[in-house]
């Protein structure tokens, strides 16, 4: 059996390594000891609110900030004193930095003018790039005269061509549109698996992130929250914060009653006495706000009376209906939900609207199906 | 209808600013010496006269070479200067700018005399050079502003772009910034190379015995006699100017569409 990509990738060699990398500019701390290794083949995302130092982060990568204590090494070399035009990295910018006074192919040859090679080679070498972002025959055209989403290509084979061990990508899909950005999210996968280089990526865009990262790292404030791979950082967040930041999540109050030997046993308003596993328990809980359990929308799902489930059902009333075409969003508020002499928030709810299943009302009666496995516990 | 007002003074404004102009070629070609109609008759006779006179083709000369060098000087200052201000930041970054823009608002004869008083004391002997010197000092702030205006424009990560393709600070300079802010640059020349070539109290001030073009024309007024070689002189200067700017322009419009820059304005 061929080992998976995240075998492989597991077992690779480390690309880049930040090790206590701090960053001031004057009295702000930007960075406050980054600890990040970032592995040979990898598609990497540094996803963060603006302001967390992810992008401070991807430049000290590139050489375009220098760094107030710590080292980065790429591929084993410590890159300390080590200027951009000597990195084995390329950047694709948030503005893509297309040269408006070249052409594509001179865009995109751009960095070939120190290579030994012939003219032709070069040319080829350029008509070669062009023709894995999908510009076979741009060569010629006035760069000013692109679209955004050709202009995001011609960066790409601008910097792919000259073959670096690490692409940076600094917001590179911000400036299209939704249906250009999904599409570009796409062929970006696609061309990380042909090339095999290592990719890094700084977003904003929680989905952007999931979608296309083998790990990602989510930052605030200079710092790294959590470093995981898409399903468990979206499935077990580290931290409300965290679980906040991406995607939407249910924080319901909750008070502990006792460990049990597989987990954590705890009261719920609404839901009774639950035990959490192990797995799902997160202690770096910096938010301060007592005990706290989380669930997706997605994770609790509204079930038709006496449908047979293995789930565990609680009862409910509707308080809020919003239809999306694809899904419907319900706020329910559960029975008993007031605990801890709090008022508790109906919980949300998402269902994707399949055939034959009925948009509910407002104020109906709803049995909600849950399952102790998909609730995590911030304590 | 509306607006005709607006239209009527927009004439006359027109009117008070170039007539004047007009009345250059059509005296330069009128066969007699005193500047009045009727018109005496169509002659060449001054523009020959123009070009056989000595001193005159000196003074042409003088203010060539100023006006070339100080554009040149004040563009390459100037370029250093827009170049700081929009990509550094330093300690004194805004009183030096401000410095650099103060010759705009000082009075020329109070720039001259001082420059007269340091010149003289340090023993320097006056000639062209020491005109190029005033010229270029006047010329700064006008080049400095164009310039910083062509660099605010650039993006910043064009030039780390190139760096992070693998040039030098310089060679990202020369190949990327340097080619986008050409029209800044020829603007910049051509501002300044105007300025210098009719500028007259600094050229009075610090030329010693050297002609330039306003001064002597200035010196030369006093006889009536040559008035007219005067007006063909003004001809000439007029077509040379007209020729010159539509250059400018034609270059100026082509560098933009080539980088599919807006057209911001340009002189005409």
């Amino acid at each position: 059996m061929t080992p998976s990509r995240y075998d492989r990738l597991e077992a690779a060699k480390p690309m880049i390594e930040c090790r206590e990398v701090h960053k001031y500019y004057g009295d702000y701390h930007a960075l406050r000891g980054i600890d990040l290794t970032i592995r040979a083949g990898e598609f990497f995302s540094l996803l963060g609110p603006s302001g967390c130092g992810k992008t401070t982060l991807l430049r000290t990568i590139a050489g375009f900030e220098d760094i107030t204590s710590g080292v980065v090494l790429i591929d084993n070399k410590d890159m300390a004193g080590v200027a951009a035009n000597h990195r084995p990295t390329n950047m694709v910018f948030q503005s893509y930095a297309i040269f408006p006074h070249l052409t594509v192919a001179e865009n995109v040859g751009f960095g070939l003018r120190r290579d030994p090679r012939s003219r032709a080679e070069k040319a080829a070498a350029v008509e070669e790039a062009l023709a894995m972002v999908g510009l076979k025959g741009y060569g010629a055209r006035a760069s000013h005269a692109l679209s955004g989403g050709q202009r995001q290509r011609v960066a790409l084979a601008r910097a792919l061509i000259l073959k670096p061990k690490v692409l940076l990508l600094d917001e590179p899909l911000s400036a299209l549109d939704r249906k250009m950005r999904e599409q570009m999210q796409v062929e970006l996968i696609k061309l990380q698996r042909q090339v095999g280089i290592t990719f890094v990526l700084v977003t904003h865009d929680q989905e952007e992130a999931l979608v296309m990262s083998d790990r990602i790292a989510v930052m605030f404030e200079g710092q790294i929250a959590q470093l995981d791979g898409p399903e468990a950082l979206y499935a077990r967040p580290a931290s409300r914060r965290v679980a906040d930041f991406i995607g939407v999540m249910n924080f319901l109050p909750t008070r502990i009653i006792g460990d049990t030997p597989n987990g954590v046993e705890v009261d719920l308003p609404g839901f009774g006495r639950v035990e959490i596993p192990a797995a799902n328990i997160s202690r770096a809980n910096p938010d301060d706000e007592g005990p706290t359990v989380g669930f997706r929308p997605e994770a609790v799902s509204i079930v038709s009376t006496g449908a047979p489930t293995q789930s565990r059902v609680t009862e409910g009333t509707i308080d809020e209906v919003v239809y999306y075409g694809d899904m419907t969003y319900y706020d329910v508020r559960l029975d008993g939900s007031d605990g801890f002499g709090a008022k508790v928030r109906p919980i949300r709810i998402a269902m994707r609207n399949v055939f034959g299943r009925e948009v509910q009302e407002v104020g109906a009666r709803a049995n909600v199906s849950w399952s102790p496995g998909s609730l995590v516990l911030f304590r | 209808m509306k607006g005709r007002g607006l239209h009527v003074y927009a004439l006359c404004y027109l009117l008070f600013l170039y007539a004047p102009i007009l009345l250059l070629p059509i005296f330069a070609f009128n066969n007699g010496t005193v500047i009045s109609f009727p018109l005496k008759g169509f002659t060449t006779q001054w523009f020959v006269q123009a070009f056989e006179n000595a001193t005159l083709r000196r003074a042409v000369m003088n203010s060539l070479i100023i006006a070339v060098s100080s554009s040149v000087f004040a563009t390459c200052l100037g370029i250093f200067a827009a170049r700081a201000s929009t990509r550094f930041e330093f300690p004194g970054k805004g009183p030096m700018m401000g410095l650099i823009m103060l010759p705009l608002v000082l009075p020329e004869i109070i720039v001259s005399i001082s420059l007269l008083v340091v010149l003289l004391s340090m023993g320097i002997t006056l000639n062209i050079f020491t005109v190029i010197i005033g010229h270029t000092l006047i010329c700064m702030p006008y080049a400095t502003v164009i310039l910083t205006t062509a660099f605010n424009s650039l993006d910043r990560s064009l030039e780390e772009a190139a760096y992070d393709l693998g040039e030098t600070k310089w060679s990202a300079f020369r190949l990327v910034i340097l080619p986008l802010v050409m029209p800044g640059v020829i603007s910049s020349l051509l501002m300044s190379f105007t300025i210098s070539l009719d500028e007259f109290i600094i050229a009075f001030f610090l030329a010693g015995n050297e002609p330039t073009l306003p001064t002597y024309i200035f010196s030369q007024l006093r006889f009536p006699k040559q008035t007219p070689t005067i007006m063909a002189l003004g001809t000439v200067l007029v077509v040379m100017s007209i020729i010159l700017l539509t250059f400018a322009e034609y270059f100026r419009r082509r560098g933009n569409a080539r980088t599919g820059a807006n057209n911001t304005g340009g002189f005409l």
